[in-house]
């Protein structure tokens, strides 16, 4: 048993120029002490995903319309909301792109870290602060003691980060979802919070759901990818495998619009085009207008996800070409 | 803080002078409260004059004001014309008007940010906008109206409640009157937290809250309200001087012998001493008010320092 499967999860979003289709079909595993990382663009549905594993999507307008969230053998879809509040937070735990306004203003970092104890252990006020202190001093920030009583603009983005970090692995959950944690950073402190996630995630053997839309980050962390395309995957893959050899138009794309030192002076690549409206996917193969490699039957026909090896898939037609072209 | 305060403090001084003078001037300059005093009649022109030298009605009028404002300072608000010290006035008056405008301003919390809650989470359904539309009717219907027909359906037709208070005024009486002086504010809080609740449900603290698994209860509460409140608070802050002079028109209708009544009363029969001292109160009422606004913000809002 996987410690969470999403299966086959469509999401829409009743707007008023009509329907979004937000996620369609998306299908991941995640284990025990094993990182996932979530790529894709703005609006490939890489977060409304994560937000519906975790229970926070706004409903309305946002509507499940499919699927299951298997969650340690349950089916998160199908439990009362009762129940769900109880798994979030303790069970599973999400960490916001920015700290600064994911945190509430007008109350002290202790009291927000205290109020995971309290409210899910029942803890009382001196025990959930004497326990913030020490969530503070795990995700090593300086002088907790004095600080516990400070107010989240009071702290610099990386600290504040870090009490997110701390916030979600309060109540040691078996699944964190780190929603772009570093992308509000400076990038010299965005290594420092990667390694931290990294790190108390080995010690506490926690599923890791990492959203990003940043290449570098990944290859350091993640165990596997699957990257997200018009709310679907495209792409499934080991990091080193998916790296070295992308079975996807898209993540190729991904890749070499990377810079790198050794392409200095030359023009960057990038990928032409916008990703689509979720009102208006277009037929057959949703990245087709902005694919290189496009012919008539991805126009026409939605590519499934082709098995590519045991633990790889390509919503590809042509994903045999990808390899050839090497 | 403190330093913020005393500057504060010492602000008030200019605008208290240029405030309290303009009013001075207006009160005494206009008709003369000597003839006043006499109705109909015409004064015998020696007692006038003494009255005059009394009340230093001689003097020019900026020595006038500056006597004046002297003797406030020891507590001497100087005698009505009918001899009566104006401060014995107030401490009859004040007293009642302030329970009228607290009783106002607790409906306007209890009932105005409860209102205001329900509808800002249910937005675009049938409560919140016949709420809205309910608010709309109660700010468009002056005061004078309602207060009336309150008085006419539950005081005289339905005889729920006595159509007139009592020159005591206690508590019970005023609850009728205290509704009607707050509804017009009511529908402003109730329009001000609606609109500040939806603004900031959308808020990513909010997301952050529900995340942690807290109940809909405490993520509505502790988190969303706080934040919600601090606008609606600035207004009932500075609703206090308006409830404490607003009251005339409400005192009026159910007779109650406070602030508003008085100064209608001194302003009819031109007793220049007792308008010119209730305002000059309520002018620090008003002032008091408004810092006292502007250190709650910074309690409500840690981000707010005042240096």
């Amino acid at each position: 048993m996987s410690l969470l499967e999403v299966r086959d999860l469509f999401v829409e979003f009743r707007t008023r120029d009509g329907v979004a289709r937000a996620v369609n079909g998306v299908s991941y595993t995640v284990e025990a002490g094993e990182t996932l990382a979530v790529l894709g663009e703005s609006g490939s549905g890489k977060s409304v995903t994560a937000q519906a594993v975790m229970g926070i999507l706004d409903m309305p307008p946002g509507r499940i319309t499919g699927g299951e969230i298997l969650f340690q053998g349950r089916d998160l879809l199908s439990l009362p909301e009762e129940e769900r509040r109880r798994i979030r937070g303790s069970k599973m735990a999400m960490i916001f792109q920015d700290a600064l306004s994911s945190l509430n203003p007008v109350l002290t970092v202790g009291f927000q870290l205290a109020e995971m104890f309290r409210v899910h252990q029942g803890l009382g006020r001196k025990e959930a602060r004497a326990r913030a202190v020490e969530l503070m001093e795990r995700v090593r920030i300086p002088a907790a003691r004095q600080r516990v009583g400070d107010f989240p603009h009071q702290f610099s983005g990386g600290m504040r980060q870090r009490i997110m970090i701390a916030m979600a692995l309060a109540l040691e959950p078996d699944l964190i979802i780190a929603d772009e944690p570093t992308t509000a950073l400076d990038v010299t402190v965005q290594a420092q919070v990667m390694e931290l996630l990294a790190e108390l995630q080995r010690e506490f053997t926690m599923g890791l759901i990492l959203i990003t839309h940043d290449l570098g980050v990944v290859a350091d962390v993640a165990d596997k990818i699957a990257v997200m395309y018009a709310g679907r995957i495209v792409e499934t893959a080991p990091v080193k495998e998916l790296y070295q050899a992308p079975a996807h138009p898209y993540t190729k794309g991904l890749l070499d619009s990377i810079p790198r030192l050794d392409q200095k002076g030359q023009q960057l690549n990038v990928i032409r085009g916008m990703p689509p409206s979720l009102l208006d996917i277009p037929p057959g193969c949703a990245y087709n207008p902005r694919c290189p490699m496009a012919r008539a039957v991805c126009r026409t026909d939605e590519p499934p996800l082709y098995e590519v090896s045991a633990q790889r898939r390509s919503a590809c037609h042509f994903w045999r070409e990808m390899f050839d072209g090497r | 803080m403190g330093r913020y305060v005393v500057r504060r403090l010492l602000q008030m001084i200019p605008v208290f002078i240029g405030t309290t003078f303009l009013i001075f001037v207006m009160v005494y300059a206009v008709g003369d409260p000597v003839n006043a005093m006499f109705g109909e009649r015409a004064p015998d022109p020696a007692t006038a004059e003494q009255l005059r030298e009394e009340f230093n009605l001689d003097k020019p009028i900026w020595q006038q004001y500056v006597l004046y404002m002297g003797n406030i300072f020891t507590g001497d608000f100087g005698n009505a014309f009918n001899g009566q010290p104006v401060t014995e006035l107030m401490a009859t008056a004040f007293p009642i008007t302030i329970r009228l405008a607290a009783l106002a301003i607790v409906f306007e919390i209890l009932v105005g940010i409860t209102l205001g809650v329900l509808t800002g989470l249910r937005r675009g359904r049938p409560i919140d906008s016949g709420v809205l539309m309910l608010t709309l009717v109660v700010i468009s219907v002056p005061t004078f109206v309602t207060g009336s027909l309150a008085q006419y359906l539950l005081g005289v037709k339905w005889g729920w409640i006595s159509p007139a208070v009592s020159p005591a005024a206690p508590l019970r009486e005023l609850l009728l009157p205290g509704l009607v002086l707050a509804l017009v504010s009511l529908a402003y809080v109730t329009r001000l937290t609606r609109t500040s609740i939806a603004e900031n449900a959308r808020a990513d603290y909010v997301r952050t809250a529900v995340a942690k698994g807290l109940s809909r209860r405490r993520v509505t509460v502790r988190h969303l309200l706080r934040n919600s409140l601090i606008p609606v608070v600035t207004f009932l802050g500075t609703d206090v001087g308006n409830l404490m002079a607003g009251a005339l028109v409400t005192e009026r209708i159910f007779n109650i012998h406070g602030v508003g009544f008085q100064l209608w009363q001194g302003i009819v029969r031109q007793n220049s001493p007792t308008v010119v001292g209730f305002v000059t109160v309520l002018v620090i009422v008003f002032l008091l008010a408004n810092l006292l606004v502007d250190l709650l913000y910074a309690v409500l809002d840690p981000r707010i320092r005042y240096a």
